[in-house]
């Protein structure tokens, strides 16, 4: 009564409250959901920002009285030779990473649509076992695997013969260590890549198959004419996901090298971390992992380019 | 062909078992097999001393119990909140639909590793540094977008004709949700929650920025990564701890076993 009374104007036909409480509704459920983005996410990225504009470090942390200083820190960062250094090791990772699962995550989905109904099992449980390996316990197993005295890799390649492996530290020396790295993201990324590629393959219909191999198609053939090209958007979706996941994968990394030994491992997301946190220049790791936003949003855009091709597709 | 194929086959198999295989024949492995110079590649004799040392170890019932309690709290909030929003979007027609489902793929999209050092600040300017609260809210919002979406593609999958049939039969929309649509929804709630869980019981980056100085409040991950800390040079001790990790997460594979594959590819191709 008071509302009506205070705001006669907004409720004039007696009619609208029943009208006005169903559209309501919805808006009402996505509330929780609005409110949780905006406060967790949305409010974190500006607060990147803003922190990337500001002169912030160790003292403006605790006594909270940072001020903004323009675009100084992302001229600082552009002007830095190792920013550049750690761009181009990021996209050379990136690169080797991504071709390396694709390659191989497209041999072992033309494998699965090969082989008989059991080993084809088989080996779909060995690829989600492997899914389903926590990052940590990974890097973990992983440091034990290339461990320099007691290590299996370490015993495995003196009994095949390269003496020169007995008792060789993998994480002193900066390739070996990027090595190992790239082996672990490979390794742990193939499961997803190869299962969506051979859900995908599998609804390619048989009959084209058949007609090419009447045809006489070899099989590089069958998959450079048919395979591919029909599958080419779902091809381009799981490589814009993957790009996205290898430039800020960070756990793995930090984890096993901390980005070492030197810089041989410092990827953008973990120079971000570095910088802010050893440093203490939160405003210099704002601006970097602001930089890397960028470049991931590009990656995105590509990404969600290949979703819309997909759903027009599909 | 045949016999490529098939080598094939078995290379692809072992080398993604293999290393965990190694992880949990290490942590079964006694001290003495573990360190001889020739490594042996089946159980020769089993011991579960290094599971005693793992459990033992200082603080690991209180990281067990912070990791599930951050996980738990996580995806119990992530589910509430993600069932509402996605009976909105899946069931009601309303204007700017469009535009909130795009921005929750946007959302799942985050890279939340470049959200390290604002959270931090953020935390540290609220007095919510060295709180499980924190780490938990943080979880739930890198869980929720999945969780919409997941959710939304299950509850398209049930026929909107149940819930009109029950309306029609006298339920309120309320009531046909309850009766008709949430016990079809089960499952894949189930799924759902349990593949949030997986994520951030595995989540590392944060809890290792948001839990400094109380080192009792720390999760499982965190805990493991400085294991050099905890055992030293024990590897038996280290691959226990790792397989202790690891356990829940693949009974929680084993439990939903096709429906993960399918759901995760469908929701990562259909968004």
């Amino acid at each position: 009564m008071t509302l009506l009374a205070e705001r006669p104007v907004r409720t004039p036909a007696p009619a609208a409250p029943r009208r006005r409480r169903k559209p309501a509704l919805p808006y009402l459920l996505i509330t929780p959901t609005l409110l949780a983005t905006a406060f967790l996410l949305l409010y974190p990225l500006i607060r990147n920002v803003i922190i990337s504009l500001q002169e912030f470090g160790l003292p403006q942390l605790v006594r909270g009285d940072a001020k903004f200083v323009g675009l100084a820190n992302y001229a600082h960062v552009l002007a830095d030779p190792e920013f550049w250094g750690v761009v181009r090791r990021t996209l050379w990772f990136t690169a080797i990473n991504v071709v390396l699962i694709m390659v191989l995550s497209t041999a072992v989905a033309l494998l699965l649509v090969r082989l008989g109904r059991w080993l084809r099992l088989l080996v779909m449980g060995g690829l989600v076992l492997t899914w389903a390996t926590p990052v940590i316990a990974a890097t973990t197993v992983f440091q034990w695997l290339f461990q320099s005295r007691l290590g299996v890799v370490n015993w495995a390649l003196v009994t095949l013969g390269f003496e020169e492996y007995r008792d060789y530290t993998w994480f002193a020396d900066g390739e070996a260590t990027f090595g190992i790295l790239v082996t672990l993201i490979v390794w742990q990324s193939i499961p997803f890549a190869a299962l969506s590629l051979y859900a995908a393959m599998i609804t390619v219909p048989q009959e084209l198959y058949e007609a090419a191999r009447i045809d006489g198609a070899g099989a590089w053939r069958v998959f450079s004419t048919i395979t591919f090209p029909m599958l080419r958007a779902m091809f381009g979706l799981i490589t814009c996901l993957e790009v996205i996941w290898v430039v800020k994968s960070f756990v793995q990394i930090w984890v096993i090298s901390q980005g070492g030994p030197g810089r041989a491992t410092t990827t953008l997301p973990v120079y971000a971390f570095q910088v802010a946190q050893s440093l203490q220049r939160y405003d210099l790791g704002a601006a970097i992992s602001m930089l890397m936003v960028v470049l991931l949003v590009l990656a995105l855009l590509a990404y969600f380019r290949q979703l819309y091709r997909q759903e027009r597709e599909a | 062909m045949r016999i490529a194929k098939n080598t094939g086959a078995l290379l692809v198999f072992v080398v993604s078992v293999f290393p965990v295989y190694w992880m949990v024949l290490t942590a079964f492995k006694p001290t003495r097999d573990i360190q001889s110079t020739t490594p042996t590649f089946f159980p020769a004799a089993i011991t579960f001393d290094h599971f005693g040392t793992a459990v033992a170890a200082k603080g690991f019932f209180s990281f067990w119990r912070n990791s599930l309690l951050v996980a738990g709290g996580a995806v119990a909030l992530a589910l509430l909140v993600a069932l509402l929003a996605a009976y909105a979007v899946a069931r009601l027609q309303w204007k700017g639909r469009r535009a909130f489902v795009l921005m929750v793929f946007i959302a799942q999209m985050t890279p939340w590793e470049a959200l390290l050092i604002p959270i931090y600040v953020i935390a540290r300017d609220t007095g919510m540094l060295d709180t499980l609260w924190m780490l938990t809210l943080v979880y739930f919002m890198i869980t929720l977008p999945f969780t919409v979406v997941t959710l939304r593609g299950f509850l398209a999958a049930i026929p909107v004709d149940l819930e009109e049939a029950a309306q029609v039969d006298g339920c309120s929309r309320g009531q046909a949700f309850r009766k008709v649509v949430f016990p079809l929804l089960a499952p894949g709630l189930l799924a759902t929650s349990l593949f949030g869980f997986i994520t951030a019981w595995n989540e590392f980056a944060f809890a290792n920025v948001l839990i400094i100085k109380d080192q009792d409040d720390r999760t499982l991950p965190v805990w493991l990564s400085s294991f050099n800390n905890t055992f030293g040079t024990d590897w038996g001790a280290t691959m226990a701890a790792s397989t202790l990790f690891m356990l829940p997460v693949l009974l929680i594979f084993l439990l939903l076993q096709g429906r993960v594959t399918t759901g995760i590819v469908g929701g990562a191709v259909k968004g």
